[in-house]
């Protein structure tokens, strides 16, 4: 039928650019993790051994891929709650009858998400330098010790959280905004007429008629938060004393500047596995609540 | 009438069109030393009116990474900067072109006049790769005047001595403030007191660690007592707000750095100060000790096509008197003993005893893995200063640990000594023994 | 905007007024102190932005970082090969992603929807795991360090297909069926019918794709390997860890990255936005 291959031409271009470029990779990408491809099978191929599972086994116990699984789960653990708080409250704000010029400040408060995350990152570390940022020159006039935000073990992460926080509350914003847009007036008038105080609606008129779109949020940031990469490499290097090196950046080092590929694709694969677990999770518990 | 004019246009714009015929070499440099080394660049360009040089500057942050990926995609440059402790990396990719029938045929390199140590660091299996360009080594930067003030009257040259002195300064300035700085995220100095010793680092050719030797231990020994006496405190250098003031207050005496500082010093210490510091080389466990033979080399990749014009500029480069330019504009140490003959850095206080220092310097070992070995060294010393692990367990760590690093080495060694001999020498080249504090002193 | 709620008191109406807006506007400073921070100091002449206190507003505007940032710094180099990039990208993507998504909207073919959920599973897979391999393959084809080996694998991306199907759906089948019968080929109808109605979509895959293109940052960095060839925000990258301490310049630089991308985004943020909602609320 005319329409039937149609169809995989109009299809064609996109399958084949995916398949070869993407589709490919990621397949090799999973041959990969299981030899010990390094420099010395860059230079001579024959140099190259097929381990199996070993790569996966090692980095099992290896210090620094756990401690990279650790920073990474602490920015999402923290990140993603402080992230959706954030959110959810300029939605809300936006949302309230007593705002004005929303339009204005709806833009205002997404334009972080457009700007490039290498630009900003570079403004960041100017801002929360420890001598002359405007940061700590800031908290200096409230009576707070100067802070070393990206050299103190301690406070690199949370400047890394914050940093993050700050980029991407408005695209959570604006689901948000469109969620609560959703819920029908009379839900809350009815909220009112029983006497519910502006809290009482909250919790028991939008968040559960936000449901669905919590979860929506939540797995979409998640899934973005766990891939933090971008930011480490920018402002820190994975310094001070590895605190600041997540799952993908020693992925890269491994990569990039040791040239162990088998090992970084490995350790891709355990992130993509991870991801898929918190993501799979996510999604049972929000089924259970009836939220899909 | 039209055709004469068609054909002087013609020709008019045929000789308008630029063509450049010119060799061009490109040389990839690293940080400052990029921008300096242009300068120069031009001057050989006019000895060279048929070569012009495309220099590339990458910050040294990436450089490791660009080159390596640069290699992966075939798309390195003809010669380049490569610190020395990367040339054997490069040597087992079979990236880098052997040099010494050059350098024999050189009236320009003489391999007598470059630092012995320094030039073996370019020598990975009896095949010299490149040619030394700048020199780097750690030593001693102290204040004349807290150390006068704390009854020290002679410059220490044994490690009984610095430890004598080191007891002095910290009974002088007390409990708030320190004798000697050794940050605890750097390296070098517990690795220079390695190379102070006659066991290697690694034994067995390169394939296995020897950090729990006897040698090795002494010099963790010396190392981690500095901070048990107190004399040492126990901080990396991003704690510290900034060294440069930190040495002005006198929060540290002595402190373990190169050559840069010697500028960093002049440019940052108040006036009063100016004359009360000074440099000193490093003490080893007999007499004056061994350092790190660090610093770059100029390199020229086997794929290039334009060797001999890469060649011309390496020579170049290599000159005492453009050395000794290039140290004046950058202040890094050249690695030619001819150059320091030259007034400016004989007469300079600070760089005597760098010059002093660096006729016994020591290389590393020259494994591909070195980088991350010297890593996990670094984080067996902290683990031991900070977290407080028993010394010999943790060099039995270490030493496992590198094993496994080194695992891939041997395996391919031992393939190779099979392939030789079971057929006839493939030319491929056989290891030598380890370099590593091997060589008498 | 009309007050149309009943309150008790006529001041509370007032102070929640205050409250929300209140909060509206420090949220705001927030998230625009930064950027406005960024194009003050990009006009502050050198070395003032380290002084201490930290000035907020130059004291003289100078444009000589910019001057020195397309002087010595290259910069218009790296302008234009993002603007080449990104354009290139935008362009090929928005042909190939909206037949694409065309074709899993309304065309039908064997195993379309069951191949559709395997293009959608596939968003989980985190594109730093291909990442390795493609360069590999790159190194293959010969395209390593080139602007092909950053354009072609960003000519079809799931999200793409995933919008303009959301969207294509909802035209109705019958205008569809009744040009065929009038003997229209596929791609006329294509063309002549379905792309006009795609518009809107077609002006926030427009967007997204060349915001998305421009801002990229990860794999030009692994596979442009030649200065010449880097885009802005590699470049950038790169002058941070050069220039440390050159604020001005770095702001400058920081300005010429943002501004492309954040005036596209006012221009056009209501597609934007629509676009953000039509992908991530499943409609």
């Amino acid at each position: 039928m005319r329409a039937s291959t149609a169809g995989w031409i109009f299809a064609g271009p996109a399958l084949i650019v995916l398949g070869i470029f993407f589709g490919i990779p990621v397949v090799s990408a999973l041959l990969l993790s299981l030899t010990d491809f390094d420099l010395y099978a860059l230079s001579d191929m024959s140099n190259l051994r097929f381990v199996a599972l070993g790569n996966y086994l090692e980095l099992l116990q290896t210090p620094l891929f756990w401690k990279s699984l650790g920073n990474t789960a602490y920015f999402v653990v923290v990140g993603v709650p402080l992230s959706i708080a954030v959110s959810l409250g300029a939605a809300l704000l936006l949302n309230a009858k007593a705002a004005r010029l929303k339009g204005l400040f709806r833009t205002a408060l997404f334009a972080p998400v457009v700007t490039t995350l290498v630009a900003v990152a570079v403004i960041w570390r100017y801002l929360f330098h420890t001598s002359y940022g405007l940061v700590n020159w800031a908290l200096g006039h409230i009576g707070i010790a100067p802070v070393d935000w990206l050299g103190d073990p301690t406070w690199a992460m949370p400047t890394i959280i914050l940093f993050a926080v700050w980029k991407n509350f408005g695209y959570n914003m604006v689901i948000f905004i469109a969620g609560l847009a959703a819920i029908p007036e009379d839900l809350y008038e009815a909220a009112r007429i029983d006497g519910a105080s502006r809290w009482k609606q909250f919790v028991h008129v939008t968040l559960p008629m936000l449901g669905p779109v919590l979860l929506v949020v939540a797995v979409i940031t998640v899934s973005g938060y766990f891939q933090l990469f971008a930011e480490p490499y920018v402002m820190t290097r994975g310094d001070p004393l590895q605190s600041t090196v997540s799952v993908l950046y020693f992925m890269y080092e491994e990569g990039f500047m040791w040239w162990n590929l088998g090992r970084a694709s490995a350790v891709a694969f355990l992130l993509f596995l991870i991801i898929l677990g918190v993501t799979t999770l996510l999604l049972r518990f929000g089924r259970r609540r009836e939220l899909v | 009438m039209r055709t004469g004019g068609l054909l002087l246009s013609l020709l008019v714009l045929a000789a308008c069109m630029p063509r450049d015929e010119r060799t061009v070499v490109r040389f990839w440099a690293m940080g400052r030393e990029a921008e300096v080394v242009s300068e120069l660049v031009r001057e050989f360009e006019r000895e060279n009116p048929d070569i012009r040089v495309e220099i590339q500057q990458i910050p040294w942050t990436s450089a490791h990474e660009k080159l390596l990926t640069a290699f992966a995609a075939d798309a390195l440059p003809d010669i380049c900067q490569l610190g020395n402790t990367w040339v054997p990396e490069f040597a087992v990719l079979g990236a880098l072109e052997p040099l010494q029938s050059r350098v024999d045929a050189s009236e320009v390199i003489d391999e007598s006049d470059y630092f012995p140590g320094i030039w073996h660091t370019n020598v990975i299996d009896d095949t010299l790769l490149g040619v030394p360009w700048y020199v780097d080594t750690r030593l001693i930067f102290y204040r004349k005047d807290i150390l006068a003030a704390a009854g020290v009257d002679r410059l220490p040259r044994t490690w009984q001595e610095w430890e004598a002195a080191m007891a002095a300064v910290k009974a002088h300035v007390g409990p708030d403030r320190y004798a000697v700085m050794l940050p605890l995220n750097e390296f070098e100095q517990l690795l220079s007191f390695g190379l102070q010793q006659d066991d290697p680092l690694l034994r067995d050719d390169g394939s296995r660690g020897n950090f729990s030797s006897p040698g090795f231990s002494r010099a963790l020994a010396f190392y981690t007592n500095m901070f048990e006496q107190g004399w040492a405190p126990r901080m990396s250098e991003t704690q510290i707000s900034n060294v440069w003031d930190e040495f002005g207050r006198g929060f540290f005496s002595f402190y373990v750095s190169g050559p840069w500082n010697i500028r960093e010093f002049r440019n940052r210490m108040p006036a009063e100060l100016q004359d009360q510091w000074g440099t000193a080389p490093l003490p080893g466990p007999d007499g004056p000790g061994a350092g790190i033979a660090g610093g770059t080399s100029l390199v020229m990749f086997r794929d290039s096509p334009n060797k001999d014009a890469s060649w011309k500029l390496m020579e170049f480069l290599s000159r005492p008197e453009i050395q000794q330019r290039f140290h004046a504009m950058i202040g890094n140490l050249p690695p030619r003993r001819s150059t320091w003959e030259f007034p400016q850095l004989r007469a300079d206080p600070y760089a005597q005893a760098f010059r002093d220092q660096l006729e016994r310097v020591e290389p590393t070992p020259q494994v591909l893995e070195w980088e991350r070995i010297v890593q996990e060294m670094r984080l067996m010393s902290e683990r031991v200063v900070r977290g407080g692990m028993a010394q010999q367990q943790a060099l039995r760590e270490l030493d496992a640990r590198v094993d496994t690093l080194l695992e891939k080495r041997r395996w391919v060694r031992e393939r190779e000594v099979e392939a030789d001999s079971a057929i006839a020498p493939s030319g491929r080249p056989q290891s030598s023994a380890d370099q590593g504090a091997v060589d008498a002193r | 905007m009309s007050r149309v709620a009943i309150h008790r008191e006529v001041g509370a109406t007032r102070w929640s007024a205050w409250a929300v807006n209140g909060a509206l506007v420090a949220l705001a400073v927030v998230a625009l102190a930064p950027l406005l921070w960024m194009l003050s100091v990009s006009f502050m002449p050198m070395g003032e932005a380290s002084g201490f206190p930290p000035p907020l507003l130059p004291s003289a505007i100078t444009f000589d970082n910019y001057q020195e940032l397309f002087a010595r710094a290259g910069m218009g180099r790296y302008f234009a090969n993002s603007l080449m990039i990104s354009a290139a990208i935008t362009v090929g993507a928005l042909l190939v992603n909206t037949m694409a998504g065309y074709a899993f909207a309304k065309l039908r073919f064997r195993g379309r929807d069951r191949l559709f959920q395997f293009l959608l599973a596939a968003l989980v897979i985190p594109a730093q795991v291909a990442m390795l391999p493609l360069f590999l393959m790159m190194k293959g084809m010969g395209l390593v360090n080139s602007f092909g080996a950053v354009i072609i694998p960003a000519l079809a991306t799931v999200f793409g297909i995933f919008l303009v199907r959301q969207y294509a759906r909802s035209i109705p089948d019958e205008l569809l069926e009744a040009a065929r019968i009038d003997g229209a080929g596929e791609m006329r109808i294509f063309f002549q019918i379905v792309l006009p109605m795609l518009k809107p979509v077609l002006v926030t895959l427009t967007i997204f794709t060349f915001m998305a293109a421009w801002n990229d940052f990860m794999w030009p960095l692994i596979v442009l390997t030649d200065q010449t060839n880097y885009t802005l925000p590699v470049a950038l990258a790169a002058l941070s860890r050069e220039h440390i301490q050159d604020v001005e310049m770095m702001m400058a630089g920081a300005v010429v990255t943002v501004i492309p991308v954040l005036l596209l985004f006012l221009a056009l943020q209501r597609y934007y936005i629509q676009g953000l909602l039509l992908g991530s609320v499943k409609g």
